[in-house]
């Protein structure tokens, strides 16, 4: 008995890659189709290309923009900017933050988009980038200049400096 | 290379030289858990933003990483039974999915506890996980269709092709927060390219993984082994093995 491909196990391999072939382009469609649907949450420029339908409820999605955050000093009341780096989204919320919660950080909210254009959240949740640092290399950077809500706009800057200087080369 | 292949046909090969490996991965795994537990929870730093909480990671990165191997092993094993008719690659398949099943229940699980203090919430209907909830009930599935057919070899065959159509569900989980907007954020821990912690956080994760992987293969050779005594029971060697009784 050797392993190689008889006619009949041929037979059998073909037939099997073809239905997994086509289960694929079949899982491959809906996905496609639905791909809005997937998403978790509209960017603010979604939002402002008029995407996003209006008192319903929906997830906004993009960073807590540097120097927004507006607490009542009376109340849990909070204001804030989300941003893109293209569009910005204002959102109002009454409730507690989450820890990670912070100018810089990468936020979902969820709430009812208002017709003034901003929305009110019910809901706010923190997103986490996949960077990790212990305290000490945070501290370092904040020395450096760095604060550590900056980081992920610095990298961003940097790579685009990165991109623009190898263009530059390559030109 | 054909040779060594052509001998895996034989149940009777395999349960000899899978007796001599065994020891070697259990005690890799016990050597590799145990290490990078202490050194994952006990010495390396913590995170600048999370603190403590992102320690989960040395649980969850490795059981999520096995939950999507084994799904695939699975499914390379459905395919060599199915195209080469070798029973022993179905018993692995058979003896891996119980683990599959637990291990992708323990990245939800730590998952969810996770995300709690981090996000503020302990699920979200976002594609990462939402595919790995479907990948948990793949795993179900192949496990309810082996048990739900009185003849074995339709058993296997419907396991088979539910492992090797499901295996689509792979990528999937793997690139949804690539394709699509997620609550969950990209990858961290790869072993090629762009690592998104410094060496003293990744090296003991980079031990948790190789630890559960050689968990993973000794529980494998394991259950296969008596998985093996159990459908050869009436072979000669078999017999012979158990002192020659009857």
């Amino acid at each position: 008995m050797t392993l190689s491909l008889t006619p009949k196990r041929k037979q059998r391999l073909f037939v099997i890659l073809g239905l997994v072939a086509l289960a694929a382009i079949a899982v491959g469609l809906t996905l496609y189709a639905l791909r809005s649907n997937i998403n978790l949450f509209f960017s603010p420029v979604q939002i402002a290309a008029g995407d996003a339908p209006i008192e319903r409820q929906i997830r906004a999605g993009g960073m807590v923009k540097e120097g927004t955050v507006a607490r009542d000093p009376e109340s849990l009341d909070v204001a804030f900017v989300v941003t893109d780096y293209v569009d910005d989204l204002e959102v109002r919320y009454s409730g507690i933050l989450p820890d990670l919660f912070r100018e810089g950080q990468g936020v979902v909210v969820v709430g009812e988009l208002q017709s003034e254009g901003w929305l009110r959240a019910d809901q706010v949740l923190a997103r986490h980038d996949e960077n990790y640092m212990p305290p000490e290399v945070a501290q370092a950077l904040e020395e450096a200049g760095y604060a550590p809500e900056d980081y992920q706009a610095k990298a961003a800057e940097v790579a685009e400096r990165m991109e623009a200087q190898q263009q530059g080369t390559s030109q | 290379m054909w040779s060594f292949i052509n001998k895996l046909r034989s149940p009777k090969w395999f349960y000899a030289i899978s007796e001599r490996l065994l020891p070697w991965f259990w005690v890799a795994a016990a050597a590799l858990i145990l290490v990078g537990s202490v050194w994952g929870l006990a010495f390396a730093p913590a995170d600048y933003q999370q603190g403590n909480s992102f320690r989960i990671i040395y649980v969850h990165v490795p059981a999520a990483f096995l939950a999507q191997s084994i799904f695939v092993s699975m499914a390379v094993c459905g395919l060599v039974y199915m195209v080469w008719k070798i029973k022993v690659a179905d018993m692995v398949a058979a003896m891996m999915a119980p683990l599959g099943a637990a291990m992708t229940f323990i990245s939800l699980f730590s998952g969810a506890v996770w995300g709690v203090p981090t996000w503020g919430t302990w699920w979200m209907w976002d594609a990462r996980l939402t595919s790995m909830l479907i990948l948990f009930f793949l795993y179900l599935g192949v496990i309810a269709l082996r048990g739900a057919f009185s003849s074995r070899d339709s058993a296997s065959r419907a396991a088979s092709v539910l492992a090797m159509v499901g295996v689509i569900n792979i990528p999937i989980i793997k690139y949804s927060v690539d394709w699509w907007y997620t609550l969950h954020q990209p990858a961290t821990f790869t072993v090629t390219g762009r690592v998104g912690m410094p060496m003293e956080m990744w090296v003991p994760l980079l031990i948790m993984v190789l630890g559960f992987y050689s968990f993973f293969i000794a529980v494998t050779l394991m259950r296969t082994r008596s998985e093996i005594l159990r459908r050869e029971s009436n072979k000669r060697w078999v017999r012979d093995l158990a002192g020659g009784e009857r």
